[in-house]
């Protein structure tokens, strides 16, 4: 639950039906189409549903959350819709490469094409005391190379924008500032009432009949305010993975878990081939464990990044450390090198250490076979309600099984069995 | 107490949502720090229908109560010194609450639990915060504690965890850290590396802590008390480098551990959400390293990794120590709280004896078991309420015959009109405005030997009769002469022999013809035979025939002769009357309740009044 980025088509939509609420004067098209991977095949029932596809200049364009799409040439200007429909066939459904993350294209964004002269920068950050607007006169591809250009206005938290002096502060637009105050202003109205956390257009357009066109937008909103916003967010606003994101069928089997529980069981898939596999308990200890295993050195080598914690059920416990130990006995480790597993995390506040254990201590004795093939080193390092039999308990499984488990409790630093496992290893 | 100071040993809290757990927990916490009062003075529960009520909680061994308020205007009142409020509200009403508070007088500090408080409402808290000179930790914490003085809700878990921590009495050292996560961790690992925790706070991982980590370490600098800081940081926000700051303006001078946790990041995939809501780095001065790098560089002492924080923790301790800056400290044996029953239970280590023995039903699985028989069973194999009553009257899954039998009683006492005593009471009493389950309990209370009851005696003077093995004309002369009374069962207002009764005729008929044996309906035949000849209405009536028909079924099941005294000793037979009657004393209930009938008052010339 934080800040999340929403889709460029669902920004868009959530100002063309608010913005007019704080500037009437504001005309918007309304024209987004947004055509993907499932519903390409009926683009042409699609384009009946719009007439105007066929009737104006058109932009496509990815709508995926990633940035500098003009400078990966994955941008269509001023298209007819025949070329909107090549364009959207070419490039649907292929692999890219954006900074350095590779993803597959399944979403482009089709508006009408805008003719304009200048383009201007607009977006708005949030801090503890405030917000802040930033504006530029040059907006465009070159932002970040022209950052010197812009202003930046602090807003003070709780402020009426209606009656605070904007003017004085932007740089001299003469008369556009009769049209672009307004807008920022309820724009500005926009972002604080939709709990907006980032949102930034980059650029708008002043059309030569004097209209505002918001060009690429980019936002963040809080998704925790959702239960504010049922009527305006409503089905409309997904929380879209970012671009290049993909999922292996181990981590949407734990994800479905997660969600259908009241319990967080976590799991991202960093090297398949890693010797270093981590079963945490608790977010703030994955995050150590995940630290030192880096911060020794052996980041390369590290599986998985994951946790469970809010008292999962023994059988969801089960489920998710036969998950890990089946991606960690996945591949053969190179020269019958050793790999380990983790299974750790800090002092437990209320958690039945040794109810917890049992699902894991199931799952190590159904694979204990395939462990012992693969060499696997058990580290252990747990306290809280219950330690001392749950510690026993998971360390009377590795004599029975003769799997390698080392068992510690809370009077052996956190992360120490990293260091252990660093020293096996020299 | 100091304005660096949240908390100390007389500290009251009011605590908002009814955490009966989390209570009892401040409260134990209290009493093995040898605290004169409970740290909580009240309780607000908004859903609560009276002004005040009472919740009881442990002072050791002894029982004390703590009152429950339906609002926080009048808990605030009732006890102006708890200058604390502990925010249990969800994240749909914890801003309202907490915005309530900070607007009272008295409440000082708020302490908000709630996660996914959105960050707008997070910061009108703060904005009003500031303006009241009020503090907030939180949201999204789980609190924080002063050793051996007061515990705000479930910090520190366990009290074997607080004892192995050493937080029932202060240490020098002040803590605080975002996440709550890791915050026991981290009491027991500084209990283990120097004398123990002073002070200890999360603030919550959210992107707008109510107070932030240099907020509470500008206290714990200020407060002569503590002698050294630790703080946990984390990935991604600002917060770190207004440490920072303060370190090079020198507004922090005490020795400073601290570790910011997150490091990791750069080699995690891009946009995955680690930990908190505010642990995501949006530009490089967010990632851990740079932090670590910025906090060692203003003069923080900072590890290389997390694997050496508890080295260089207890390197500053023992440094401190050396410099006579910290003194050893009087430690002393807390006082022992008993066991929760429960626990011990669980445990194994004592036992109860239990006052009912339940056999029939059990409502503790999945679904509800008659007699091991499932309700989901039942349901989906449409067994009948003949069946039902075999299993929780009998015990036992009764075959066709004795569930029809059944079944054709209930359906032939089911109703006997508005005049007999059950029926009349029932409508007289629900036409006094009163409701069904008087109405029908006033019904049911004229069931007994003058009304229905012959059913029940009829079985049981039959029953002794062939008992005692009579001859049907030992047994009217035993009625007649020993105990003089008329036999029950026997005798009709209008039916006679020549105007049989149907009702009498179709149970006869049903038990010829499913019963094996009938040996109590063969003897009350003999019976009728002998006392018709007397007078021609001394039949077998249905009562009778119901009652005597009733024990032939017991005949053939599978009861010993003993299992039967228990049914009838049990009044099985007059439940059935009961039951069947209470169809019909609703029907009449309902018939009146629809018709809004008023007060039925008897007419003055059905009395006659007399003088005599």
């Amino acid at each position: 639950m934080a800040q999340k980025s929403i889709y460029e088509a669902a920004a868009k939509r959530l100002i063309a039906s608010e913005l007019p609420k704080y500037y009437t004067g504001w005309k918007y098209h309304n024209k987004l189409l947004v055509i993907d991977s499932e519903n390409i095949d009926d683009i042409d029932t699609l384009i009946k549903k719009n007439p105007w596809v066929k009737q104006e200049k058109l932009v496509a364009k990815p709508d995926q959350l990633f940035g500098k799409r003009g400078k990966a040439n994955l941008i269509l200007l001023g298209a007819n819709w025949n070329e909107m429909k090549e364009f959207c066939s070419a490039k649907m459904n292929s692999v890219f490469e954006i900074g350095n993350l590779k993803g597959k294209l399944e979403r482009i964004l089709v508006e009408p094409f805008i003719p304009h002269d200048q383009e201007f920068y607009v977006s708005f950050t949030t801090h503890r005391h405030g917000d802040t607007i930033h504006f530029s006169l040059e907006g465009g591809i070159f932002i970040e190379e022209n950052w010197d250009k812009v202003t930046h206005i602090n807003v003070p938290f709780g402020i009426d924008i209606r009656s605070f002096d904007l003017k004085s502060k932007l740089p001299d637009i003469g008369k556009l500032g009769e049209f672009i105050i307004p807008f920022i202003k309820g724009l500005y109205q926009v972002f604080v009432d939709q709990d907006f956390t980032f949102l930034e257009l980059n650029p708008f357009a002043l059309t030569k009949i004097n209209e505002i066109v918001p060009l690429d937008v980019k936002a963040r909103i809080d998704d925790t305010a959702a239960f504010l916003h049922g009527d305006t967010w409503g089905n409309t606003i997904e929380f879209p993975v970012g671009f290049g994101q993909e999922f292996s069928d181990e981590e949407i089997r734990i994800r479905e878990l997660d969600e259908k529980t009241g319990a967080s069981l976590k799991l991202r898939i960093l090297n398949p081939k890693g010797r270093i596999w981590t079963m945490v308990a608790g977010g703030g200890a994955s995050v150590v464990y995940t630290d030192t295993i880096a911060d020794l050195g052996f980041g390369g080598e590290l599986g998985n990044y994951g946790e469970y914690s809010g008292n999962p059920t023994q059988e969801h416990t089960e489920i998710y450390a036969h998950t890990i130990i089946n991606l960690m006995c996945k591949y053969p480790s190179p020269k019958g090198k050793l790999k380990y597993l983790i299974i750790g995390g800090g002092i437990a506040n209320f958690t039945d250490i040794k109810a917890t254990f049992f699902g894991i201590t199931n799952a190590i004795t159904k694979s204990a076979e395939k462990l012992k093939k693969n060499n696997v080193q058990i580290y252990v390092r747990r306290g809280g309600p219950n330690e001392k039999a749950g510690l026993e308990l998971i360390r009377k499984v590795g004599e029975k099984t003769g799997i390698p488990i080392h068992v510690y409790d809370r009077y052996t630093h956190m992360t120490k069995v990293v260091e252990l496992i660093k020293q096996a290893e020299e | 107490m100091k304005d660096y100071e949240l908390f100390d040993r007389n500290t009251q809290a009011i605590i908002y949502g009814y955490q009966s757990d989390a209570i009892q927990r401040m409260v134990d916490f209290d009493y093995v720090c040898r605290r004169q009062k409970p740290s909580v003075a009240a309780i607000i529960q908004p859903t609560q229908t009276s002004a005040i009520a009472y919740h009881k909680v442990f002072w050791g061994s002894t029982e004390i109560v703590i009152p429950i308020y339906k609002t926080i205007s009048i808990a605030v009142a009732k006890h102006p010194t708890a200058d604390v409020l502990i925010n249990f509200a969800s994240f749909r009403s914890a801003f309202e609450t907490s915005l309530e508070a900070l607007h009272t007088k008295t409440i000082r500090t708020i302490v908000i639990i709630a996660e996914g408080i959105p960050e707008k409402h997070s910061r009108l808290l703060i904005k009003v915060a500031e303006e009241n000179n009020k503090f907030i930790i939180g949201p999204a914490t789980v609190g924080g504690i002063v050793a051996g003085a007061f515990k705000i809700g479930n910090t520190a878990g366990t009290l074997e965890n607080i004892i192995l921590s050493k937080l029932y009495r202060p240490g020098s050292v002040g803590f605080v850290s975002k996440s709550g996560g890791m915050s026991n961790e981290m009491y027991f690992m500084i209990a283990q590396n120097t004398d123990g925790i002073r002070e200890g706070v999360a603030v919550g991982g959210d992107r707008y802590p109510g107070s932030t980590l240099l907020d509470h370490l500008i206290r714990f600098e200020k407060n002569p008390s503590i002698k050294m800081l630790v703080c946990l940081g984390e990935i991604g926000g600002t917060d770190e480098y207004a440490i920072v700051d303060a370190l090079s303006k020198e507004n922090i001078t005490k020795p400073l551990v601290m570790w910011v946790t997150g490091t990791a990041a750069r080699i995690l995939p891009k946009g995955l959400q680690f930990g908190h809501a505010g642990a995501m780095a949006g530009s490089e001065n967010e990632t851990a390293e740079a932090k670590n790098r910025a906090l060692k560089d203003a003069g923080a002492i900072v590890p290389n990794s997390y694997n050496d924080f508890d080295k260089k923790i207890k390197e500053t301790f023992e440094n401190l120590k050396k410099q006579g800056i910290i003194q050893p400290i009087e430690d002393f044996e807390p006082p022992q709280i008993p066991i929760d029953f429960k626990d011990a239970v669980k445990q194994g280590l004592v036992r109860r004896p239990t006052d009912v023995v339940v056999t029939i039903s059990d409502d503790r699985g999945d679904i509800p078991t008659f007699s091991k028989v499932g309700l989901d069973e039942i349901i989906e194999k449409n067994k009948s309420i003949g069946y039902v009553i075999g299993l929780l009257w009998f015990k036992r899954k009764l075959p066709d015959f004795a569930q029809q039998f059944i079944e054709m009683v209930i359906k032939l006492t089911a109703d006997h009109g508005p005049a007999v005593s059950g029926a009349h009471n029932a409508i007289v009493t629900a036409r006094a405005g009163k409701d069904l389950m008087s109405s029908l309990s006033s019904g049911i209370l004229t069931i007994g030997p003058r009304f229905g009851g012959a059913i029940s005696d009829a079985a049981r003077y039959f029953r002794e009769a062939l008992l005692k093995k009579m001859s049907p004309q030992e047994f009217v002369s035993y009625m007649k002469n020993v105990l003089k009374i008329n036999i029950p069962g026997i005798g009709h207002r209008i039916k006679s022999i020549e105007n049989p009764d149907v009702r009498v005729k179709l149970l006869k008929e049903f038990v010829f013809q499913n019963f094996k044996k009938h040996p109590y309906l063969d003897f009350a035949l003999e019976v009728e035979k002998l006392t018709t000849t007397k007078r021609n209405n001394l039949i077998l009536n249905v009562d009778g025939c119901i009652g005597i028909t009733f024990l032939d079924m017991l005949e053939n099941l599978d009861f010993t002769a003993e299992e039967i005294e228990d049914v009838i000793y049990s009044e099985t037979l007059n439940g059935l009357f009961v039951l069947g009657r209470s169809i019909g004393m609703m029907g009449h209930i309902f018939d009146q309740k629809r018709q809004r009938a008023g007060l039925y008052r008897q007419p003055w010339d059905e009395i006659l009044f007399s003088d005599s």
